[in-house]
């Protein structure tokens, strides 16, 4: 950490011998005191919500231990549950959004922080913050009217056209299926990377872009080779956040997803998503087991964000360069 | 200006903190009736400014989970509780939990077939078989046979039927176990069953929506929201042989029917009546009220609520497509409500 | 100009353009939306919207004044939760962390980030509802705070992460203690970006439908005080879109449209009343 290199000698390994009291009087020992205390509630409530969430679904743990994770049966009445369906749709839908919002939003990002004249870019950035803030009910009912008809009329067709060889891209096309509900979540998850993003290039200091141009690089390649990697952690933090909406984001998904728990190759069928799924049968799931069954559900989602984040930073780790800002995983 | 912020927030603070001076009530459960049990509670607050009932639509199950939990005072739901609930609620509460039907509804089956105009036939079988996945095709035997006449296409049936868990699948899936055998073993009754085929909407505009975007479709909504979206439904045969097409009287004359042998807890399934002007797939939506109240003001104003609601409160019901209770019924709901405590 | 230099020129040009194109994407998706909103809800937005309680299907007249004015609470509850967490998290994280500590919370925040709505909707329902057997605006407004805390927390870390070590080294080489220079010198640094994390954090939140359901529940009155359930625009907007009836489509739609519109003047509010400290230069 570059700060470390910094701190004052008063706070330190050499303070450990002083008296807790005599340190805690000293401003930075109280500042650090707090701030901790509240990093700490945030780990704190992660713990609560797993405990709860592992407490509440007790029932189907007993019941069906790790076949869980590996039956595709979901059955309310019978009692049969399993999550591989649910799983599969999240990863898929997640990797769709991804696909098409990461180029686009940095690619707007770039765009809004180097090229655009500032009063462009703030006024455009207060736009694409909005979308941030559309309840995502109204992302599903757009969906529907107008994502849905689309995909089923035009999207479909061109790309079965194009890319039909490919089992991705093969069957009937209903409109809603886990492409659609990628390109929804994409539209939703857009304006984190492009808020975040431009905020992180727009505080790399001018020096490191002229450093580049006066060597002789093109604006693109300074852009590109300079600014962009200095950038790196705020970006990456910006897709993570991205990430995470498009693996918890229930409403809009339920709307255009299709609601059918199979496992599909082609991308144009119905499927399934834990929170969509979580969202539609909770509130009327009759039977104890019902209920805990989607709250494991719940705790699967939150293992799978636990490994995709492990996956996504080991990426980071084996990837980063050096020189170009503090490495951090 | 800072002061003069916080002073405004605890200002905000305190006088939200006092103002409190009606009874509130708190109640929660299916979705299907909440148009017209919006506009009762409404109509009954302009006659009792000082009572508010508030009623939100979070689903059936919601309604019995919050009811039993404590957390409303009192639930709703368009399929009845199971023995296995009103036992919870007992062990959980010491006294029971009491169903009160407030009106009907009818499930009806919509489809979208571009070119065919006229309204189609469907018996239960045909149902059964579309929604199992054996009747694939529109011009199949079972669907064609029952409309002559109709030039039914060779395409395939797209099935859509509800994501959500919900009432209303639990009485088409009602009917339809009591029509096919095979549907009883294979699928059976519930609020989310695990459909065979088909694309789930999420609630019953979810599935109009799907219907209306998507051609050769079939789906099965309320007949509230296929007559506000103009959608066309089908006539369904009833037990006496008979197509009827859902409508309030023949919705009425379902519950008619099973008035006569109504149990005294009113949770009774009026599928597949008998009866030559029955709808088939016809349902209670029901109150569920604590039989014992620790709040007198809370007990009352409920007592008042439900008897307003068997008198005046069904004249609304038409407006809205929604069908009234049969006097039998009502008659015998005024003496149950001696039960609530 | 020789041809190597030309063709880096053309690809400069052509990867700038293709920004261009994707900010034109992204933006223009915005505009459909507000666009679509506007004409199906423009019509309804008039003042009985603003001050009367919604109305019976087929009344007119009715409009979202209590879910305004309950979104408003179950706002200010979850941004006095939410902020401080994130924010002063965020500080430790930066300034004052060893790496297994920042590495931990980190994660945390990811995991807590990636939970889908509803099941935070459950959580608060356990700990904030069931034990005193009533929904309400507390409770809400718990459910949401916990939502803004890994946006607030990850967003300020980042950006007072960018704050360049000149400036750090600068405060400490004139003898400023370490809470010092973060107060006075690396947070205002930082502000824009910090203020951009906290009303993307708020602009999430407030269109939140589920975690509501579970905690709110919604009322059809007004709502008084703190403690019981109240109407909100998420909940109101999602019960009136999943109805058949078209006014009550119309008015979901110009619900949408009134919060879109809030949350602009707050982002307006907010940027213009803090507008101070020192601008980090950009070209």
């Amino acid at each position: 950490m570059a700060t470390a290199s910094t701190s004052l000698p008063s706070a330190g390994p050499a303070s450990d011998s002083r008296a807790l009291l005599s340190r805690l009087r000293d401003g930075d020992e109280i500042a650090r005191l707090i701030t901790f205390i509240f990093a700490a509630t945030v780990v704190l409530i992660s713990i609560l919500l797993v405990l709860e969430l592992w407490h509440d679904s007790a029932l189907p743990r007993h019941k069906f231990g790790f076949a869980f994770f590996r039956t595709t049966t979901w059955n309310p009445i019978e009692g049969e549950f399993g999550a591989l369906p649910f799983i599969y749709g999240t990863v898929v839908t997640a990797a769709v959004a991804l696909l098409i919002a990461i180029p686009l939003g940095i690619g707007a990002a770039i765009f809004l922080a180097e090229l655009a004249p500032t009063r462009i870019s703030d006024t455009l950035e207060f736009f694409i913050d909005l979308l941030a803030a559309m309840p995502s009910v109204i992302y599903g009912v757009l969906g529907v009217f107008i994502v849905v008809p689309l995909m089923r009329q035009f999207i479909a067709p061109w790309l079965k056209r194009i890319l039909g060889f490919l089992p991705l891209f093969q069957g009937p096309a209903y409109g809603v299926g886990f492409l659609t509900a990628g390109i929804v979540l994409a539209i939703m998850v857009i304006p984190y990377i492009i808020s975040v993003s431009r905020e992180v290039l727009l505080s790399v200091p001018s020096d490191q872009r002229e450093a580049a141009l006066a060597v002789g690089s093109t604006r693109w390649e300074s852009t590109w080779k300079v600014v962009v990697p200095f950038a790196r952690s705020g970006i990456l933090g910006s897709i993570f956040l991205a990430l995470a909406r498009s693996l918890g984001e229930t409403m809009a998904v339920a709307m255009v997803i299709g609601n059918d728990p199979k496992i599909s190759a082609s991308l144009f069928a119905p499927g399934y998503s834990i929170a969509a799924v979580i969202a539609n049968e909770l509130a009327e799931a009759t039977s104890e087991l019902h209920t805990q069954s989607l709250i494991a559900l719940g705790l699967v989602l939150f293992l799978l964000t636990f490994i995709l984040n492990g996956l996504a930073r080991i990426l980071i780790v084996v990837t980063s360069q050096r020189g170009a800002g503090t490495a951090r995983a | 200006m800072k002061r003069i912020a916080v002073i405004a927030l605890l200002g905000l603070g305190i006088a939200g903190i006092l103002w409190a001076d009606a009874l509130s009530i708190n109640g929660a459960g299916a979705t299907f009736p909440n148009p017209i049990y919006s506009k009762w509670f409404d109509e009954y607050h302009k006659k009792n400014p000082n009572l508010q009932i508030n009623y939100q639509p979070i689903g059936s199950g919601g309604g019995i989970k919050q009811v039993t939990e404590g957390t409303v005072d009192f639930g709703a739901t368009d399929g009845p509780m199971n023995d296995e609930q009103l036992k919870a609620y007992q062990e959980k509460h010491g006294s029971a939990i009491l169903h009160f039907p407030t009106v009907l509804g009818a499930v009806v089956p919509t489809y979208n077939l571009p070119g065919v105009s006229t309204s189609l036939n469907f018996t239960g079988e045909a149902l059964a078989g579309i929604y199992l996945g054996k009747v694939t095709k529109w011009n199949d035997p079972l669907i064609a046979d029952i409309n002559k006449g109709v030039k039914l296409p060779a395409e395939d049936i797209v099935v859509v039927h509800r994501a959500d868990g919900s009432g209303t699948s639990y009485c088409f899936t009602d009917y339809l176990s009591k029509v096919s055998e095979e549907w009883k073993t294979k699928v059976g009754k519930g609020t989310s069953p695990n459909w065979p085929v088909g694309l789930g909407g999420k609630g019953n505009e979810g599935v109009t929506g799907t219907v209306k975007n998507t051609p050769n479709s079939i789906g099965y909504v309320e007949l509230i929201y296929a007559e506000a979206n103009k959608i066309p439904y089908g006539s369904v045969k009833n037990a006496d042989g008979v197509f009827m097409k859902a409508s309030l009287a023949s919705v009425t004359a379902a519950a008619a029917a099973a008035a006569k042998e109504m149990p005294d807890d009113f949770r009774v399934s009026i599928t597949n009546a008998k009866g030559k002007d029955a709808y088939p797939i016809s349902t209670f939506t029901w109150l569920l009220i604590p039989a014992k109240f620790s709040d007198n003001a809370k007990r009352d104003a409920l007592r008042g609520f439900v008897t307003w609601m068997l008198a005046d409160g069904q004249n609304y019901a038409e407006a809205l497509s929604y069908a009234k209770l049969p006097k039998e019924v009502v008659a015998k709901e005024k003496k149950a409500l001696a039960n609530i405590q | 100009m020789n041809r190597r230099l030309r063709w880096r020129k053309f690809v400069s040009n052509v990867m700038l353009t293709l920004t261009g194109v994707c900010a034109a994407v992204s933006v223009s998706a915005l505009i459909l939306i507000l666009g679509y909103l506007v004409v199906r809800g423009g019509a309804s937005i008039n003042w009985n919207f603003f001050t009367k309680l919604p109305a019976p299907v087929g009344e007119i007249g009715g409009g979202m004044a209590n879910a305004i004015v309950g979104s408003g609470k179950l706002l200010l509850i979850a941004t006095l939760i939410g902020v401080p967490i994130g924010f002063l998290g965020a500080i430790y994280l930066a300034e004052f962390s060893g790496h297994r500590m920042a590495f931990i919370v980190r994660y945390s925040a990811d995991l807590l980030n990636g939970v889908p709505s509803i099941v935070i909707g459950i959580f608060a329902y356990s700990v904030a509802v069931l034990p005193f057997k009533q929904f309400s605006t507390l409770a809400g407004g718990f459910a949401l705070g916990l939502m803004m805390i890994p946006i607030t927390l990850r967003s300020t870390e980042e950006f007072l992460r960018s704050v360049p070590n000149t400036l750090r080294e600068g405060a400490m080489a004139l003898g400023a203690s370490k809470w010092k220079t973060i107060a006075t010198v690396i947070v205002p640094a930082a502000y824009r970006g910090i203020l951009t994390a906290i009303l993307l954090a708020f602009a999430r939140v407030a269109g939140e439908t589920a975690p509501l359901i579970f905690t709110a529940l919604g009322n059809s009155f007004w709502s008084p005080g703190w403690t019981q359930p109240t109407a909100s625009l998420p909940v109101t907007i999602y019960n009136y879109a999943l109805s058949p009836y078209e006014d009550w489509h119309r008015q979901a739609w110009a619900g949408g449209l009134v919060l879109l519109g809030l949350i602009l003047i707050i982002n307006i509010v907010a940027r213009g009343i803090l507008a101070r400290g020192i601008s980090v230069s950009r070209s």
